[in-house]
């Protein structure tokens, strides 16, 4: 028997290699449709298939994370670090995209 | 001198002290590769319609990248599990199917590379664009002294425009043939190395780090499938603590794919 991460629930070999091969044919699953996403025709602008696909991507990110790296079960102390990083991503992404149109008076564009 | 807790929980963090580093490297690597997805971001939403090329990358072996990154996640998190029930066999099973499954990504990732270093657009003096993978040169193929000739496997297109989106009709029709052009035909070339336009940049720079990653992964998994592994007769519980470090690294570096592969392959 072996213990996930701090969980104090144990679990056997046999069930772990039955959630890895779970997991995997999630993501074999999810791979598919983002890539069926891509090649299929939903209107003229990219924005939308985008919003798709990335939308896909998060589920595989969190069953990796949530799974694979027993962030599902971990401490306080980790999911604290991780609100941390969430915050500072954020900020970087959210300055970035607001900067996008922000131009300095006078700029030439060519 | 001993280092404390490598196997026992701190009290006022709960955890062993290698975990919560791995942690807050983890957390850095994040803002690492922030960094760059927001250059990415900026660069698409910034370049003019048309402009932002599509199709340009090879989705099946993207796609097949992508299934051996998360194998190896799996493997690697069953290689912790073998230590943590004392299956020593298992674990050197589960390990080394991590590593062969690393360098199968990074030997595809270097072709891929080398696919596009050896595609070239080449500008011609009557303003067409010759576009193609390089077959030949002439032995006296000089470009500033227009001397020689230079032969690729493509097709010549009227619109540098025609270029950018491979998954249009036009381009899906083309034909593709033998060329060879006179180096006094040719106005300018290169290849579609990372100077080529800013996806390439930006492209080589965001896998390249990534690829990194990979590699220095790779080598840690191997020392502790190989030298490392003499830990595991003196202190097994300090090795497979060794081996949930080494994988949550590892489980970071599928993740980031997991974002890397539609945000460049697939949209």
């Amino acid at each position: 028997m072996i213990y996930m991460s701090e969980s104090d629930k144990p679990v056997s070999l046999q069930n772990y290699i039955r959630l890895c091969a779970v997991v995997f044919l999630v993501i074999v699953c999810t791979t598919s449709a983002m890539i069926a996403t891509s090649f299929s025709h939903l209107g003229e602008g990219w924005m939308l298939k985008v919003g798709i696909i990335l939308a896909i991507a998060v589920v595989n990110a969190f069953l990796v994370a949530g799974y694979l790296m027993h962030l599902l079960t971990e401490k306080k102390l980790i999911y604290t670090v991780l609100g941390f990083t969430v915050f500072f991503f954020i900020g970087l992404m959210g300055l970035t995209v607001w900067a996008t149109n922000g131009f300095p008076p006078g700029t030439v564009s060519h | 001198m001993e280092i404390p807790y490598t196997v026992q929980n701190r009290p006022d963090t709960g955890i062993y002290n290698a975990k919560l580093g791995v942690w807050l490297f983890l957390a850095s690597e994040v803002m690492l590769f922030g960094g760059l997805f927001s250059a990415y971001v900026l660069l698409r939403v910034g370049a003019a319609p048309g402009d932002w090329p599509h199709g340009w990358l090879n989705v099946t072996l993207g796609t097949v990248n992508t299934l051996l990154l998360a194998l190896s996640a799996i493997t690697t998190l069953l290689a912790w599990a073998a230590c943590k029930v004392r299956d020593f066999g298992k674990f050197k099973f589960f390990h080394a199917c991590t590593i062969l499954l690393a360098l199968t990504f990074l030997g595809i990732k270097s072709y891929e590379y080398r696919d596009k270093l050896l595609h070239y657009e080449v500008q011609l003096t009557n303003g067409k664009f010759a576009d193609g993978h390089f077959i030949a040169e002439s032995k006296d193929f000089d470009l500033a002294k227009k001397t020689g000739t230079f032969t690729l496997h493509g097709h010549i297109v009227e619109d540098r425009q025609e270029l950018m989106d491979l998954r249009s009709p036009e381009a899906q029709a083309a034909k593709h043939e033998v060329i060879t052009i006179a180096a006094t035909d040719i106005k300018k070339m290169g290849n579609y190395g990372p100077a080529h336009n800013t996806f390439t940049a930006i492209y080589f720079t965001l896998t390249g780090l990534h690829a990194l990653h990979i590699l220095g992964g790779t080598l840690v998994i191997f020392y502790f499938w190989g030298p490392g592994r003499r830990m595991w007769k003196t202190d097994p519980e300090r090795f497979t603590n060794r081996i949930e470090v080494s994988g949550l690294f590892w489980h970071f570096v599928d993740l980031v794919w997991i974002f890397l592969f539609p945000v460049l392959y697939l949209t």
